[in-house]
């Protein structure tokens, strides 16, 4: 079989040049091959959200994508929202009003937010619960991380 | 151990946020899957496709061949029986002779990848004659043809029996005025936790095996690998990195852990096993489904007289937690109400089905639902409100239960009262319109069992060190697991509490059994009361040594001495002392680092009968919950508005922490509730994924109002009690109360879905019962 030619892309800003199978799932490549294991693998099958990355700035479920469909786009891991030495709003609210518990979900609720308050720096309550219900808490029952996200929106 | 009323504080009592928050909200948590070792190979599990069979032949000559394979496991290299309780002892690392359920673990390989391994799985040749088999507990309570086990009860599949019987409960019933009786069963359901179950083992030439893993009880793994692997536990180290949720699926030992650890062994390489969520399904130890037979008596004015239980409980296929399930299901109904006379049958009873075991309220969410229904029913039979009966029945402080629990500090009344008063009870109660509705729902639980599994009584169940270097850091060590209920920063806000210093200077180190001192885990609710009596008191003997060392600086005797911010200093002349630097720098002089250490043991208590320990504690939580709900009466579909959650955990700590644990556990027992059931077609598990066993959408949730009123625990260190268990248990009932109130229609079939209400009020109507004119 004649290697493939490397994935492209960028990720958190950087851009990348992976060996890349065909059937490789972007949260392997990224776990895996790139050492990004803030990206948390909850059930491989879409339905808990712990795997959520921003593709070009959506928020996605890395572990049903495939990684050759990333080619040439922009990957944003947790690490990628992360300041140097710091935290940014979202996160610092999440600390703040007990938004994570376990903390196993916590860097997809991170990005969901991240996302949602980019493209809607001031949503109301309900706004908030529509962005994240593709991501599962089993700890918080949602209350604070709920609170956490308006109370981001609002420093922000 | 110091009691009364403590002075103002300067952490405790507060919101603090968790010490390690930075790192989970930044993705730098490092969790098991996180971990990689050089050369580390990846272990899987062949599972077994029959509900029940005799294993024949596990044929791996194949397997084991095919390149990249390292290692083929099968039952027979490793059949010492294991499991959490000593006395039951029937779970093996891999299948030996039997299969017992449908996921069962059969055999497993270490492969240098993932395909590779599932390549392997695939060539293993597996005979077998099948079984009959076992999935209905109820006639599992009589004499079968093969058992699953052969420990079960004169040949039947109950795995234990419970009989109990305080004071003369047919007395009690003769001389009642009213009687209630319900029937509640309820499906099984599972923890959910989000990280799935992992585990890393590493066997290394020096003769020692290191093993991290997703445990929330790294006590009982470390003796558990010790007993089935033949190796001394100084041999073994157990280390916890951060864990993503428990709720009790993660504090039994449980097989693949074993596995793991066999395979490193046998292949001289580290190996990782990561279970799917389809695998950790078939793994389960979650709450038991459970049918259980209510009766209670109560004279005119709704006293209560009696109460006459029956359980049949749905084990599964191994014992797990079973015995102590089995007493919880009856002796966790004892508060918090008293209960003169008291009679229990309850039998747990092995089926083909994934083991059940210890999930969050363990052993009291069932019952506890049933007692509150009917006196729900008991309220209305003699026409008081709900509250005023559970207030004429509550149990008083400092009092004793029938079957000789010790009941010390109780705010059950003050529960009441708030969550009456907040709600809006009086105006709302039978008041709403058809289809609106409030319920109430009360509890207790355990602060921690008395009864330590596996220790001789007399060795503590928790100890901590603290260690104090020339950097100014004070480290703390514990094998206590914070899986995410925030123990870790409990533990450091006690230390710096005592010391005066700032929460930043305080380490706690991760659980690592070649240097964390034994604690007996997480579960049972006991961390908070027993860890923080016993960090306490570590705190305390570090202070000591610093005191000495003020009182050497400053040349004031330590009794005119006082804590204060980083600093020691003189209690009349508050502009004289010394920092903690300094004090600490010349405590050193004596042997350098400073160490203290600090243990817990409850203290005596139980009766003398068959199974007096089950369920005793040195103290208990205390809940009264108003739930409003509203019912879309041609849908069936109904939503919780609001719950109004009264709690008592003595002095609450961290109030952020206690605030999460109750909105977390409210969750869970609406999923309970509302939706969540382990469902099987015959033997087969239907919804092994998150998909189809759906726990509640923040659509879903309800307002929350956090109600904490206790007051001071006589015990409990700095007054507390527990939190993380308790407020799951008045969730349920409330719900099921207030939907009594808004359509009229009793639901003792959990879960209560959509379908279940619309044929709820057709039955109604067709009996041609109104209520609140409909």
């Amino acid at each position: 079989m004649p290697p493939r030619a490397p994935l492209n892309l960028r990720v958190n800003g950087h851009p990348a040049a992976v060996p890349c199978a065909d059937e490789r799932i972007l949260l392997d490549l990224l776990r895996e091959e790139m050492n990004l294991t803030g990206t948390k693998r909850g059930c491989d099958l879409g339905t808990c959200g712990c795997c959520t990355v921003l593709v070009d700035g959506r928020p996605t479920l890395s572990c049903l994508t495939l990684a050759r469909l990333v080619e040439g786009r922009s990957v944003t891991t947790i690490e990628g929202v992360t300041p140097p030495g710091g935290l940014n709003p979202v996160q610092r609210a999440f600390v703040e009003h007990g938004a994570t518990q376990c903390g196993f979900c916590t860097p997809g609720f991170v990005l969901t937010a991240v996302a949602l308050l980019r493209a809607h720096p001031t949503p109301n309550r309900e706004e908030v619960v529509r962005a994240i219900s593709g991501n599962l808490c089993r700890c918080t029952g949602y209350t604070k991380i709920i609170e956490a996200v308006l109370a981001a929106s609002r420093e922000a | 151990m110091a009691t009364g009323a403590p002075a103002p504080m300067r952490l405790l009592g507060g919101r603090i946020p968790y010490v390690e928050g930075p790192l989970k909200v930044s993705g730098r948590a490092e969790y098991t899957d996180d971990i990689k070792r050089p050369g580390m190979l990846i272990g899987r599990i062949l599972r077994s496709p029959w509900a029940h069979a005799r294993i024949k032949e596990v044929d791996v000559s194949e397997a084991r061949e095919m390149p990249g394979v390292y290692a083929v496991l099968t039952g027979s290299e490793y059949p010492i029986p294991f499991g959490v309780l000593p006395i039951t002892h029937d779970e093996t690392a891999l299948a030996v002779e039997k299969t017992r359920y449908v996921g069962d673990m059969v055999a497993a390989v270490a492969a240098t990848d993932e395909r590779t391994a599932e390549r392997a799985l695939a060539a293993i040749r597996v005979r077998v004659d099948p079984l009959p088999e076992h999935l209905d507990p109820e006639s599992g309570t009589r004499t079968v043809v093969e058992p699953i086990h052969s420990r079960g009860l004169n040949g039947s599949n109950i795995q234990k029996e419970v009989l109990q019987h305080f004071g003369d409960v047919e007395a009690a019933f003769r001389a009642a005025a009213h009687t209630v009786h319900v029937h509640g069963n309820f499906a099984g359901v599972t923890h959910a936790f989000t990280e799935p179950l992992v585990t890393i083992a590493e066997a290394t030439p020096d003769g020692r095996l290191t093993v991290w893993s997703a445990t929330q009880v790294p006590h009982y793994l470390h003796r558990t690998l010790s007993e089935v692997l033949q190796l001394p536990m100084h041999r073994i180290r157990v280390i916890k990195p951060e864990v993503g949720g428990g709720f009790g699926g993660k504090s039994d030992p449980l097989p693949h852990e074993v596995v793991c650890a066999a395979l490193s062994i046998k292949t001289g390489r580290p190996v990782k096993m990561l279970l799917d969520r389809e695998d950790v399904f078939f793994t389960n130890h979650g709450r038991h489904p459970t049918q259980n037979d209510f009766r209670l008596a109560a004279d005119a004015e709704g006293r209560l007289l009696a109460y006459d239980i029956d359980a049949v409980i749905d084990g599964g296929a191994w014992s797990s937690f079973g015995t102590v399930t089995t007493y919880y299901n009856g002796v966790l109904a004892m508060g918090p109400y008293r209960v003169p006379n008291f009679r229990y049958r309850g039998r747990r009873v092995y089926t083909n089905k994934p083991p059940s075991g210890a999930m969050r309220a363990h052993g009291g969410t069932n019952i506890r639902y049933s007692v509150e229904v009917a006196l729900d029913e008991l309220a209305e039979q003699v026409g008081r409100d709900p509250f005023d009966l559970r207030e004429a029945n509550a149990l008083p402080a400092n009092s004793t239960t029938v079957n000789e629990f010790r009941i010390t500090s109780t705010s059950f009344v003050k529960c009441l009262k708030t969550a009456r008063e907040r709600s809006g009870w009086d105006r709302k109660f039978r008041q709403l319109p058809f289809g609106r509705g409030v319920g109430l729902g009360c509890g207790f639980y355990i602060s921690g069992s008395n009864s330590p599994i596996h220790f001789t009584p007399k060795m503590p169940q928790c100890t901590v060190h603290l260690k104090a270097d020339m950097d100014g850091g004070i480290a703390v060590h514990c094998m206590q697991a914070d899986i995410g209920q925030g123990s870790n920063t409990l533990m450091a806000a006690i230390v710096a509490e005592v010391l005066g210093v700032d929460l930043e200077r305080v380490h706690v180190a991760r659980v690592d059994s070649d240097v964390s001192p034994v604690d007996i885990g997480s579960y049972s609710s006991r961390v908070t009361f027993m860890m923080g009596n016993a960090t306490r008191r570590a705190a305390e003997a570090l202070r000591d040594q610093l005191l000495t060392a003020a009182h050497e600086l400053t040349g004031y005797p330590r009794e005119q001495l006082k804590v204060a911010h980083e600093r020691f200093e003189v209690v009349h002349r508050p502009e004289v002392g010394v920092t903690f630097l300094e004090a600490l720098h010349k405590a050193m002089e004596r042997s350098g680092a400073l160490q203290s250490t600090g243990a817990y043991n409850s203290p005596p208590m139980g009766g003398r009968h068959k199974g007096a320990r089950a369920g005793t504690a040195p103290a208990y939580s205390f809940a009264a919950y108003v739930a409003e709900v509203d019912v879309d009466v041609d849908t069936g579909q109904y939503r919780v508005e609001k719950v109004w959650a009264a709690f008592d955990c003595g002095r609450p700590l961290n109030r952020l922490a206690v605030e999460g644990q109750v909105e977390g556990s409210i969750h869970m027992g609406l999923g309970q509730f509302m939706g969540e059931a382990m469902t099987y077609r015959g033997p087969r598990l239907l919804n092994p994924s998150l998909l189809d066993y759906k726990i509640p959408m923040p659509q879903q949730m309800p307002e929350v109002e956090v109600l904490l009123v206790g007051e001071d625990d006589p015990e409990g260190p700095f007054g507390a009690k527990e939190a993380g268990e308790g407020p799951l248990i008045a969730t349920l009932p409330a719900v099921g109360n207030a939907l009594y109130d808004a359509v009229g229609v009793r639901f003792l079939d959990l879960p209560v879905t959509p379908e279940k209400v619309v044929r709820g009020l057709e039955r109604r109507r067709r009996e041609a019962r109104p209520w609140k004119g409909n």
